[in-house]
């Protein structure tokens, strides 16, 4: 197995997915010439061409809705947004159009896209480049949502993510393109959406991470092993369908639970994981759910501040010692 | 389809019950109405029976375990059908605490299926409203029919730890569970999460015998010697100065019933006592004259007092009576409660319309009921909706008592043991046979002279038992 980054992993599941199927477009700002503002798409121009990677306007509305009408003619676009923060503009076109379409059709649509681009926090980039969204696309029926943690999901989740026939949401990390790890060779490599993965076992306390928040508590599991405490690490990796099985599974024999989110507290997936384990698992709990989610604040532009802003190890750890009743 | 099968109500004050035998074995065929296991009720050994028609798929509850009303207890079904959800259901505890207030609802004693099978069960529900309808005495020798259940226990107030000031529990939902499973009274723990959270660890703690820890230990940490884990439940050799050595044992399903039901009388019962002396010796005589007739129907003195508080009762409708909150119900007939003393425990059958019966046909009854209390093989019917009760410690030597209502009773009638006591009569010191009787009084509806009344003439019938055939 390689090890290569997330960029790299993100990069070779297009290109495998684009030699594949050639239904299959890239669209969005800087992918084309620039080779993407992270370099996530570097080298598909000159493989494919400028009519399946395209470079588009500054209108995120528009060139989102011209993926959908794309995508009801039988095409399978991927439409990066530059980060998703920007994606906001093009709401109406992902939540009215995309994923309504195959509904309100009677299912006579398909729509075959994909909207990628990194969500939530960068460094410093202040409060309107910072926020993660991926409670709201979750929030609405019609819509998939996948939040890698690892290069080898990456790859995996993106190419199920590109076949698949319905739109997904695919959220990547700033903070998290240069990450390394191991990835499996062959083209046939897909991890099936839905599926969360367990990324250490434990049996004192399970902590459900996504995205920048699973090599944290990675670490935070690590110190709490030298402190007596088994932790079990939990990655959903799809939001939305929820694995809630494999968590609550999980709940069953811990009896305790930390979701450990970069995102706001309030309306968001670390609320539905645990209204959703309560519902499931209440018998089993021995503490009421610990959410550690980002600051409800808007991200500050200060560093110091940045950083107190978003869950890290010491308080990852500090959130399993307090439902684990020792402190 | 698979069906659950519940742990039923069988009694009206049932809140659990003791899987005390299985009556099938898994793989068994079972059909509507057969006998599935043995229940004991906080009052009775009783039979649950199948519901639904196939096989004994699995027994989730094995014999001798204790669970609460509406647990699943086993599921029944086709002998291949899949039957892991409702497995995992069982598991998860889910949907149960509905399953118990569906059966709250109702008290017939047979075993509810499934939520749909309980749809068809509906109509039994309400042949057990008419049925209760039907007698003027409703509800169980305790609480009134109307009293919403005790809530489960950890809700209940009493003064163990682990609690907050007002009295409420408080224990995480897996602690609950475990100890519900362990046997082991949340009340007798100490819980050590924050505000005194009784947590997984406690019980833990508890289950292993020890005292809880303020940490839970980390694994790696060695065993700490044995000396320090030495369980509070083994006698050890202690010196005197500390604290008395003592073993536990759990309280039985009928002593928590006890506990919970005097609990009700004393406190929110304002009680009075009214003591009076008795001479017995003509009723005495009566009874020798009656067993020289009918050796073998021995009637007891007891019998006696039964039959004249019963007779007196219909002449003092304000004590065969019940205080419900807006109402006060008088009783048309005297069914009275007879406390009978078991190994373990008391139960009071009950004489129904003893008033009207003779002080053999009375013999007869309490011999027969009395039987079969100790056998533990009454019905929730035979021992529940007294209108008053009498309670008898002569044969103890106990010469006088006061007893504790049981409510919704008005009064209870202490009888001591009758003694040759030296009277003073027309001026001469002469020896007669004299019993003392205390009425405990509920006197929120029954006053002293009330009270004082109805005494007079038991004490007057008692005196010259002629009067029963005036």
């Amino acid at each position: 197995m390689a090890v290569i980054t997330m960029r790299e992993a993100l990069n070779q599941a297009m290109r495998e997915e684009m030699r594949r199927d050639e239904n299959i477009f890239l669209m969005g700002e800087e992918v084309a010439a620039y080779q993407g503002a992270y370099k996530v798409s570097k080298g598909l121009l000159e493989e494919f061409g400028d009519k399946r990677v395209v470079d588009s306007p500054i209108t995120e509305l528009g060139f989102a809705g011209l993926g959908v009408g794309a995508a009801m003619v039988g095409l399978r676009p991927i439409i990066e947004f530059m980060t998703f923060n920007f994606s906001i503009l093009a709401t109406d076109q992902i939540i009215n159009s995309a994923a309504k379409m195959r509904y309100m059709s009677g299912g006579q649509f398909k729509i075959p896209i994909v909207f990628r681009g990194p969500n939530g926090s960068a460094f410093q980039v202040s409060s309107q480049h910072s926020q993660a969204l991926e409670s709201w696309y979750a929030h609405f029926p019609g819509l998939k949502v996948v939040m890698p943690s690892t290069p080898a999901d990456a790859k995996g989740l993106l190419k199920s993510a590109i076949r698949d026939d319905d739109p997904v949401i695919f959220l990547e990390q700033e903070r998290m393109y240069g990450n390394k790890g191991e990835v499996p060779d062959g083209e046939d490599f897909l991890i099936p959406l839905g599926q969360a993965d367990v990324k250490r076992e434990g049996t004192d306390c399970t902590v459900v991470a996504r995205s920048m928040t699973v090599p944290l508590a990675l670490k935070a599991a690590e110190e709490l092993e030298k402190q007596g405490v088994s932790v079990e690490v939990i990655d959903p990796r799809t939001i939305r369908p929820l694995d809630i099985e494999t968590i609550v599974n999980s709940v069953k024999k811990t009896n305790r639970v930390v979701v450990a989110e970069e995102s706001h507290a309030f309306c968001g997936v670390g609320a539905e994981i645990s209204a959703q384990v309560m519902e499931h698992a209440f018998d089993y709990l021995d503490a009421p759910v610990k959410r550690l989610s980002g600051a409800d604040a808007p991200m500050p532009y200060a560093k110091n501040l940045e950083r107190l802003a978003l869950p890290d190890v010491e308080r990852i750890v500090k959130a399993v010692r307090e439902v684990s009743y020792l402190d | 389809m698979a069906t659950q099968v519940v742990m039923p109500k069988l009694s009206p004050t049932m809140e659990e019950g003791q899987l005390s035998r299985w009556l099938k074995n898994e793989g068994d065929k079972v059909s509507v109405g057969e006998g599935l296991a043995e229940i004991d009720t906080d009052k009775a050994t009783m039979e649950a029976q199948a519901l639904a028609s196939g096989v004994l798929r699995k027994i989730l509850v094995p014999a001798g375990e204790t669970v609460p009303l509406g647990a699943i207890i086993a599921i029944i079904g086709e002998p291949d059908e899949d039957i892991s959800a409702l497995l995992t259901e069982a598991s998860s505890g889910a949907a149960q605490a509905e399953k118990k207030e569906q059966i709250e609802e109702s008290t017939q004693g047979r075993a509810y299926g499934a939520p749909d099978e309980l749809a068809q069960v509906v109509p039994g529900g309400e042949r057990t409203q008419a049925t209760v309808e039907g007698q003027p005495v409703k509800g169980d020798v305790g609480g009134a029919p109307s009293a919403p259940q005790e809530a489960a226990p950890q809700t209940q107030p009493s003064g163990g730890n682990g609690q907050r000031g007002d009295g409420r529990l408080i224990v995480s939902p897996i602690a609950a569970r475990m100890a519900a499973e362990a046997g082991i009274n949340l009340h007798s723990l100490k819980g050590t999460g924050p505000g005194g959270r009784i947590v997984k660890r406690d019980i833990e703690e508890a289950m292993k015998g020890g005292a809880p820890q303020p940490q839970a230990q980390p694994q790696a940490q060695p065993e700490q010697p044995a000396v320090q884990q030495a369980p509070a439940r083994q006698p050890a050799v202690q010196p005197e100065g500390g604290a008395a050595p003592y073993r536990e044992e759990n309280v039985t399903t009928m002593r928590a019933t006890i506990a919970r039901r005097l609990v009700t009388s004393l406190g929110p019962i304002p009680h009075i006592f009214l003591t009076t002396e008795v001479e017995m010796d003509k009723t005495v005589e009566m009874r020798r004259q009656l067993n020289e007739l009918d050796p073998e129907n021995k009637v007891s003195l007891n019998d006696f007092v039964i039959k004249v508080a019963a007779v007196a009762l219909m002449q003092h409708p304000a004590v065969n009576a019940s205080f419900q909150e807006k109402a006060v119900r008088y009783y048309e007939r005297a069914d009275i409660g007879v406390a009978v003393a078991l190994e373990n425990g008391l139960i009071t059958p009950v004489v129904r319309n003893a008033n009207a019966k003779s002080v053999g046909q009375i013999s007869r009854e309490v011999k027969e009921l009395a039987e079969r209390a100790r056998n533990r093989k009454l019905t929730p019917e035979e021992y529940t909706g007294a209108t008053f009760s009498v309670s008898n410690l002569g044969m103890f030597g106990i010469t006088e008592f006061t007893a504790l209502i049981n409510p919704p009773e008005a009064c209870i009638l202490a009888v001591g043991a009758m003694t040759p006591t030296p009277v003073v009569r027309e001026g001469e010191v002469t020896v007669r046979q004299i019993m003392r009787v205390t009425l405990s009084c509920d006197h929120r509806i029954v006053d002293g002279a009330t009270g004082a009344k109805f005494l007079q003439t038991l004490k007057k019938i008692l005196e010259n038992p002629l009067y029963l055939i005036a």
